[in-house]
């Protein structure tokens, strides 16, 4: 038999190699649960993560790769920064929202006049309105103690109620034959956020995380501010003797994380998404908490991380048109992916020992 | 006499250390016999090995003369093997009875299992009622029924892992007389402990452990502490200098400072002046306001104002990082999880409190060199025993960390330094070294509290003693001349005698 021995600390090469194995197993298990269903596994693999890069329209595929990794990647990378002091964030969902709809109210309310200050100001609208939205947990928990889980995670369904209201109300376009939806910002030239170089699918919204990448990689690695969140994180009581006041640091990365999380919103929606619709949620604010751990909440980790599941919606989007398969495999996938790595995890705490 | 525990040659090792190494032993029937050795010195991995929570790599052990090997605490109990452990398991909300009753393979009726009780209370001279809740006990009562639990099971072998630690001198005397009581019954009573006047007073035998090995078994009342201290450290341990200390201006004031009770103990009206060059000593029974007088101090709970005043200046509403900067220091008790963070490098670890009277940042940018550098200037005057600055603060010995931990303050040149059971769970070297530093430092100037539940220690250090009671301070008395009986009043809460009538 075999059990399981504390590691005194845990080491780098486990860090590293549990994702990826998490990765392989994912990739294994899934490929079984294919063939279960009647479908060609490594077809249906190589569909997934191989042909949006490579495959014949790989063309068509790889700019998306980007347009759906930057605003994982600019979420992640604030999550991050709270998941390391412990504080828990599981509402970027519903910041990410917040923060389109704010933006794009600056620009409907400015329709139709072209000035250079629109996208400027929509992109402070948006990191505003996703601030503000992180705040609530973040005021509910230090003044009356209630979990910031649960509160950001149940604001998300009430930030999509909002985002259909708007859709359905204020927001719809006058012009749009009644339809539910905002005008589409990609139409309005001072609101837009287009693609910077062609076909690279790169827009403001990539820039933006890798901006977020590097000061939270600075911040962490570099600053007192870092070493706070991090002994937050690691001793809470080590932190408070440090002089760390817990309100402060649960506002700051609830805010943070919230702003981060409207700026990803505010350019999806002045960007590939256009328009506030019904539905403009579409999961980036939830896969993000995968892409943060995956990564190790480190920012190179989430950089790779935020191109693999990326690699996920874009594979299963292709797997479901060219193979048939149901719309659910990418979450599947992304769920499997973040189980596995938990259960991993394991490994990088313990060593696995023969029973003598 | 019988033997009723035998060890031979019993061996353990974890990843990297030896933890028991050829153990060889006997514990007779009616003998208290204590087991001696510094923290890390093996005394626990081999107390787990007889209460079957650890399994010994070689060697084999004999319980009454036939072989014994249990394999979990359950097989230990039903070979006549009983254990009081230093931390207590018992539920707050149940009573005595329930307690007990929970700890039982079959407990009998309630009824019948409190007769039981309190005829074994009384026949031990452990006055408890059946019926009262954990919570309303004190730490002794409490280690009471620990005991009572044990003795329900009519040990063969009673092993008590330093039960002293949380008792008053008085509640330690009632102890000794029924483990004395006990022994004349016959039962057999592995006692472990660190403090050698009370092995030297109450135990038959004592047998020294050393990294892991057997230094020898002997009759404790025949070796003075100093040789006993000596065989457990390897060396004579250095004396401790208290010489060239002269109380000067006082520089701390406290008055009036309460302190609602969170979870644990109020503070009321505490009330103290502290002297540069001087060394208060604040004695009391965990569990009496000390982590809560602590962190007024320290300024993780901040008071009313006017509370807390540092050579004139009012702290009273300054956090941690203020007071550093003012030159009031602290040292919690807890080094794992408090004062460091076990993950963490000791780089990393000066950073905690040394940012800013070392300055390891600026403008908030980690000065990593002058960190690294400061880490490796308290390893070296404090005589850190680590790899480097690089190790994790959690890979270093209970000892090592704490002087660790002190040393990162003292290099801080406090004004105040204030410490809470500063050699708690520390080896006699390391302990030696943490206390002549306080003294250095006093001597230098600063003005030192220490809170500590070591009556010795505060004995040894300070200048002045009080003692702290359900959250309230006793007047100072000079350390000169006082006697453990007036202490032990003392921290029975009996200031002058004149408290006790105006609560009743």
């Amino acid at each position: 038999m075999f059990r399981l021995e504390p590691r005194a600390s845990a080491p780098l090469l486990w860090q590293v190699v549990t994702p990826l194995l998490a990765v392989l197993a994912t990739i294994i298990v899934g490929g079984a649960l294919f063939a279960a269903m009647g479908f060609d596994p490594v077809a249906s693999i190589r569909t997934i993560f191989w042909d949006p890069l490579f495959g014949p329209a790989a063309g068509y595929s790889r700019p998306q790769l980007l347009v759906k990794a930057g605003p994982l990647i600019l979420i992640a990378s604030g999550l991050a920064l709270g998941f390391r002091a412990g504080i828990w964030n599981i509402g970027a969902e519903g910041q990410y929202i917040i923060g389109a709809i704010s933006g794009a109210a600056v620009a409907l309310a400015a329709y139709p006049l072209e000035a250079h200050w629109i996208f400027p100001a929509m992109i402070l609208a948006g990191a505003a309105g996703g601030w503000a939205w992180g705040m609530i947990p973040a005021m509910l928990r230090n003044w009356f103690g209630a979990s910031e889980i649960l509160v950001s995670l149940m604001l998300v369904y009430v930030a999509q109620r909002i985002a259909a209201w708007m859709a359905f109300g204020p927001m719809k376009n006058p012009e749009g034959f009644n339809f539910p939806g905002s005008r589409n910002l990609q139409q309005y030239e001072s609101a837009s956020n287009p693609e910077l170089i062609a076909n690279s699918g790169l827009h403001w919204g990539g820039v933006a995380a890798v901006l977020a990448l590097a000061a939270t990689w600075f911040i962490m690695s570099r600053h007192i501010l870092g070493f706070h969140i991090r002994t937050a994180g690691a001793a809470p009581r080590a932190a408070r003797f440090a002089g760390v006041r817990p309100e402060r640091l649960v506002a700051l990365c609830l805010g943070v994380s919230g702003a981060l999380a409207g700026l990803a919103g505010l350019f999806e929606v002045a960007g590939p998404g256009g328009q506030i619709t019904e539905s403009f949620g579409s999961g980036y604010g939830f896969t993000a908490i995968i892409v943060a751990f995956l990564g190790r909440l480190h920012p190179l980790g989430i950089l790779l991380a935020g191109l693999l599941l990326a690699l996920t919606y874009i594979g299963g989007e292709l797997a479901q048109m060219m193979l048939n398969l149901p719309a659910a495999t990418v979450q599947v996938f992304q769920g499997m992916l973040l189980f596995f790595l938990l259960g991993f995890d394991i490994l990088t705490r313990y060593r696995i020992r023969r029973r003598a | 006499m019988t033997n009723v525990f035998q060890a031979e040659g019993l061996g353990k090792t974890y990843p990297g250390v030896r933890a028991n190494d050829d153990v060889s032993f006997t514990v007779s029937a009616g003998e208290i016999h204590a087991l001696l050795g510094e923290n890390g010195a093996g005394k626990s991995t081999l107390v787990k090995m007889i209460y079957g929570l650890v399994r010994p790599d070689e060697g084999r052990m004999l319980l009454l003369d036939a072989p014994y090997a249990p394999h979990d605490p359950k097989a230990a109990r039903a070979a006549g093997v009983a254990m009081v452990f230093q931390h207590f398991s018992l539920f707050e909300a149940l009573t005595v009875a329930e307690n007990i009753a929970l700890g039982m393979e079959n407990p009998p009726p309630r009824a019948e299992l409190s007769r039981r009780i309190a005829e074994l209370s009384q026949g031990y001279g452990l006055p408890l009622n059946p019926a009262r809740r954990i919570a309303a006990l004190s730490a002794g009562e409490r280690q009471r029924v620990e005991i009572l639990r044990c003795l329900l099971q009519n040990p063969r072998l009673l092993i008590m892992d330093e039960p002293t630690s949380v008792l008053t001198p008085q509640e330690a005397e009632i102890l000794f007389a029924t483990l004395r009581q006990l022994a004349e019954a016959g039962t057999a009573i592995l006692y472990i402990s660190h403090k050698l006047e009370e092995i030297r007073s109450h135990c038959d035998r004592a047998t020294i452990l050393r990294q892991g090995k057997v230094m020898g078994t002997v009759n404790p009342r025949a070796h003075s502490a100093r040789e006993l201290a000596a065989m457990m450290v390897g060396a004579e341990m250095r004396v401790v200098d208290r010489s060239g200390r002269k109380p000067g201006a006082p520089v701390l004031e406290v008055r009036n400072l309460s302190l609602p009770s969170g979870d644990g103990m109020a503070l009321k009206d505490v009330a103290l002046t502290l002297r540069s060059g001087e060394i208060l000593g604040i004695g009391g029974v965990a569990g009496n306001g000390q982590e809560e007088l602590l962190s007024a101090l320290s300024g993780e709970a901040p008071t009313a104002p006017g509370t807390v005043t540092l050579e004139g200046k009012d702290l009273s509403r300054a956090g941690p990082e203020l007071r550093r900067r003012a030159g009031l220091l602290a040292v919690p008790e807890d080094r794992l999880g408090h004062t460091a963070v076990p993950e963490f490098s000791l780089t990393e670890n000066t950073l905690l409190t040394g940012t800013s009277r070392q300055g390891l940042a600026r403008h908030g940018l980690i000065d990593r060199k002058a960190a690294t550098d400061f880490a490796r200037q308290v390893i070296q005057s404090f005589d850190v025993r680590t790899p480097g600055p690089a190790t994790a603060a959690g890979a270093l010995s209970g000892g090592n960390l704490q002087k660790f931990v002190i040393g990162r303050e003292v290099l801080g040149h406090p004004r105040v330094l204030v410490v809470n059971q500063p050699t708690w769970g520390v080896d006699a070297g390391a302990a030696a070294s943490i206390r002549q530093a306080l003294l250095d430092l006093a001597a230098e100037g600063a003005g030192v509290i220490v809170i500590s539940q070591d009556l010795d220690e505060l004995l040894e250090l300070s200048d002045r003693f009080c003692a702290l009671n359900q959250g309230r301070l006793s007047n100072p008395h000079p350390t000169d001349g006082l006697t453990i009986d007036e202490i032990g009043l003392m921290l029975g809460g009996a200031h002058g005698m004149e408290v006790a009538h105006v609560q009743a």
